[in-house]
C-alpha cells in the first residue's frame, strides 16, 4: 500500500501528464509495490484534479475486457475510468490529435445510456436491460499517458484506464431491438476493412461488463447513475492511429459513427 | 495453362480423391508437379467431382474459401479459391460428427445461400446473386485439407477441393432483404467457452460478393451453378481445430444457432 502523499503525487503527475502531453514513465518502475487498489486511489486524484479544472463526469469506461488483453497484462478481469464532458466528440468529428492526444489508439465498442440508477452489488444482466435507455455504436479512443505504453495493469488502472476520449454515433436504438451478444462490428479504417467481431469479443457479452462494473462499483456504495454513459468495452483489436486517418464502426442492428483524425 | 497431360490428371485425381474416402493423408501434389498451375489443379478437382457423379453421388453446390483478405494477402494469392459439395457432406443439425471419418478438421462459421434462379457469368453482379437467393441460411463447414500437417500452398488446396469434407446448416431461414449481412455477427463457442467472432463483411466485405466471384470463376470454365443450388460464401470465422469429444455451437445474429458434436 502507498501513502496518501505518494498518491497523490502520481495522481498529480498523471494530471499534468494529461495536460501537457507529455509522457510519464510507468508508474510501476517508481513504485514497485504499487497495489491495483492504490491504482484506482490515484486515479481518483486524477479525476479530482479533472473536475477542479472544471470537467463534468458523464459516465464510465470498462477496459481490459477481452481474453486477448487481459492474457497480455495477466489479469482476470476488466477495469475501469471515468468519462467527462471534455472528452466527448461526436459523429463524424475531427479528432485534433495535437491538441488532445498522444499516442492513440481506437477500438470499436457498444455504449450504453441509462434511464435509472444500477447500483450493485447483485446487479444482473436482466437488470441491467432493464436500466438502459439507448446502445450507440462508439469509438473509444484509448490514449496511454505512460511511455511507449509500456503499462502494467496498476498503470492502466491509475491513468484513468487509458481512456482518451471518445466518439457516439447519432443514433440509437433500445437494447430490445438487438441481441448484443451476436450482433455483428465491421470497422473500417481509411476506407478498407480492418477488422471485424461481435458482441461477444466483450466478456461474452456487452451486458456482462455492466453488471460487472456496477457491482464492482456497488461494493464501494457507488451507482451507475441515470443518463450516464458506459462505454462496455472493446470488440476488436486496438487499431493506432495518425493524423489524417479515418475510421468508421458499423454495428449490426445498432448504427455506425465515423471519425477522422486531424 | 495446362502443363500435366490427361493421364496425370486422372491418376491424382484418383489419388486425391482416395485420400479423402479412406481418411488418410498425402504429400502435397506440388512436390511432385512443382509447375503445375491453377488450370492443372481445377482440372485435378472437376475430375474427382465427375468421379463421384459417376459413382451416383449428388452434387448439391459450391463453397468459397480463402475469402478473407488478410488469409489472401498472408498466401500471396489475389483470389480465392472454390470447391464443390456432394450430398454426403452433410450431416444434420445437432448430430455426431466421425473423426475417424476425417483426418483433421477444422470448422467454420459462414452464411449460406440457397438459390431459386441459375447464375452464369461472366459478368454476374452482386443484384444478380441477391436476386437469385431463395433464402439465406447459417452454416457451419468442416474443413478437412488432405495434406500432411496442413504443409499445402494454394494449388494443392485447389486440386483437393478446397479441403470441402462435411458441412451442417441451421434451420432458421431469411430472405436477403431483412439481413444486413454486412455486418451479421457470428460467435462461436467450443466446449461452450467462446473461440472466435466475426462479421459477415470478413468475406470479401460482403458474403454476396462471394457468391458473385464463384459465379464468375465457374464461368471462366464455362460452367454455371443451376436453380437449388447451396453456396457456402466462405469462413466468417478463423478456422478451428476440432477432435473427438468437442462440441461446437455457432450463434449467428437474426439466424439461430447451429451446433454440432464430434465423437
Amino acid at each position: 500500500m502507498l501513502n496518501q502523499d505518494k498518491i497523490r503525487d502520481l495522481g498529480d503527475a498523471l494530471f499534468v501528464a494529461l495536460r501537457d502531453r507529455t509522457m510519464i514513465d510507468p508508474l510501476t518502475e517508481r513504485e514497485p509495490e504499487i497495489s491495483i487498489e492504490d491504482a484506482y486511489q490515484i486515479s481518483l486524484r486524477l479525476l479530482e484534479r479533472r473536475v477542479a479544472d472544471g470537467e463534468t463526469i458523464i459516465g464510465k469506461k470498462i477496459g481490459v475486457t477481452s481474453t486477448a488483453v487481459q492474457r497480455m497484462l495477466d489479469v482476470h478481469q476488466p477495469d475501469f475510468g471515468y468519462l467527462t464532458d471534455r472528452m466527448l466528440y461526436a459523429d463524424a468529428d475531427e479528432v485534433p490529435i495535437s491538441k488532445q492526444l498522444m499516442q492513440p489508439r481506437a477500438e470499436g465498442e457498444i455504449a450504453f445510456v441509462l434511464k435509472r440508477d444500477l447500483m450493485g452489488p447483485g446487479v444482473t444482466n436482466a437488470q441491467v436491460l432493464a436500466a438502459t435507455e439507448l446502445v450507440l455504436p462508439c469509438f473509444e479512443i484509448v490514449d496511454s499517458r505512460i511511455r511507449d505504453w509500456k503499462i502494467r495493469i496498476q498503470d492502466t488502472v491509475a491513468d484513468n484506464a487509458s481512456c482518451g476520449l471518445f466518439v457516439l454515433g447519432s443514433q440509437g436504438v433500445d437494447p430490445r431491438r438487438v441481441d448484443l451478444t451476436t450482433c455483428g462490428m465491421v470497422v473500417e479504417k481509411n476506407g478498407q476493412i480492418l477488422s471485424t467481431g461481435a458482441g461477444a469479443a466483450c466478456l461474452d457479452s456487452p451486458v456482462n461488463a455492466v453488471a460487472w462494473l456496477a457491482n464492482t462499483l456497488g461494493r464501494v456504495g457507488v451507482a451507475l447513475k441515470a443518463g450516464e454513459v458506459i462505454l462496455s468495452g472493446s470488440l476488436v483489436p486496438l487499431e493506432p492511429v495518425q493524423a489524417g486517418d479515418y475510421m468508421s464502426v458499423e454495428i449490426g442492428g445498432i448504427g455506425s459513427a465515423s471519425v477522422r483524425f486531424a | 495453362m495446362s502443363t500435366l497431360d490427361k493421364a496425370t490428371i486422372l491418376a491424382l485425381a484418383e489419388h486425391l480423391e482416395s485420400a479423402e474416402l479412406q481418411a488418410h493423408d498425402v504429400k502435397k501434389v506440388t512436390d511432385q508437379y512443382p509447375d503445375m498451375d491453377f488450370e492443372d489443379a481445377y482440372d485435378i478437382q472437376w475430375e474427382i467431382r465427375r468421379r463421384k457423379v459417376e459413382r451416383g453421388d449428388r452434387i448439391i453446390g459450391m463453397k468459397m474459401g480463402l475469402t478473407s483478405r488478410a488469409k489472401m494477402k498472408q498466401m500471396g494469392v489475389e483470389t480465392p479459391v472454390y470447391g464443390f459439395l456432394a450430398d454426403y457432406f452433410e450431416r444434420p443439425e445437432s448430430s455426431e460428427i466421425k473423426v475417424s471419418e476425417l483426418i483433421h478438421p477444422k470448422v467454420e462459421a459462414e452464411l449460406a445461400f440457397v438459390t431459386k434462379a441459375p447464375l452464369k457469368g461472366p459478368g454476374c453482379h452482386v443484384g444478380q446473386v441477391l436476386a437469385a437467393i431463395d433464402f439465406v441460411i447459417p452454416a457451419v463447414e468442416i474443413i478437412d485439407s488432405r495434406y500432411e500437417n496442413f504443409r499445402f500452398d494454394l494449388i494443392s488446396v485447389v486440386a483437393d477441393n478446397s479441403s470441402s469434407s462435411r458441412f451442417v446448416t441451421g434451420s432458421r431461414m431469411a430472405a436477403p432483404a431483412d439481413l444486413d449481412m454486412r455486418t451479421l455477427g457470428v460467435v462461436m463457442e467450443k466446449n461452450g467457452a467462446v473461440v472466435e467472432v466475426g462479421a459477415g463483411a470478413a468475406v470479401l466485405g460482403n458474403p454476396v460478393a462471394s457468391a458473385a466471384l464463384l459465379v464468375n470463376m465457374m464461368a471462366e470454365r464455362g460452367e454455371e451453378l443451376p436453380a437449388g443450388s447451396l453456396i457456402l460464401t466462405g469462413g466468417i470465422t478463423a478456422a478451428v481445430q476440432v477432435e473427438a469429444g468437442d462440441s461446437v455451437n455457432v450463434r449467428f445474429q437474426d439466424l439461430g444457432s447451429v451446433s454440432m458434436r464430434f465423437v
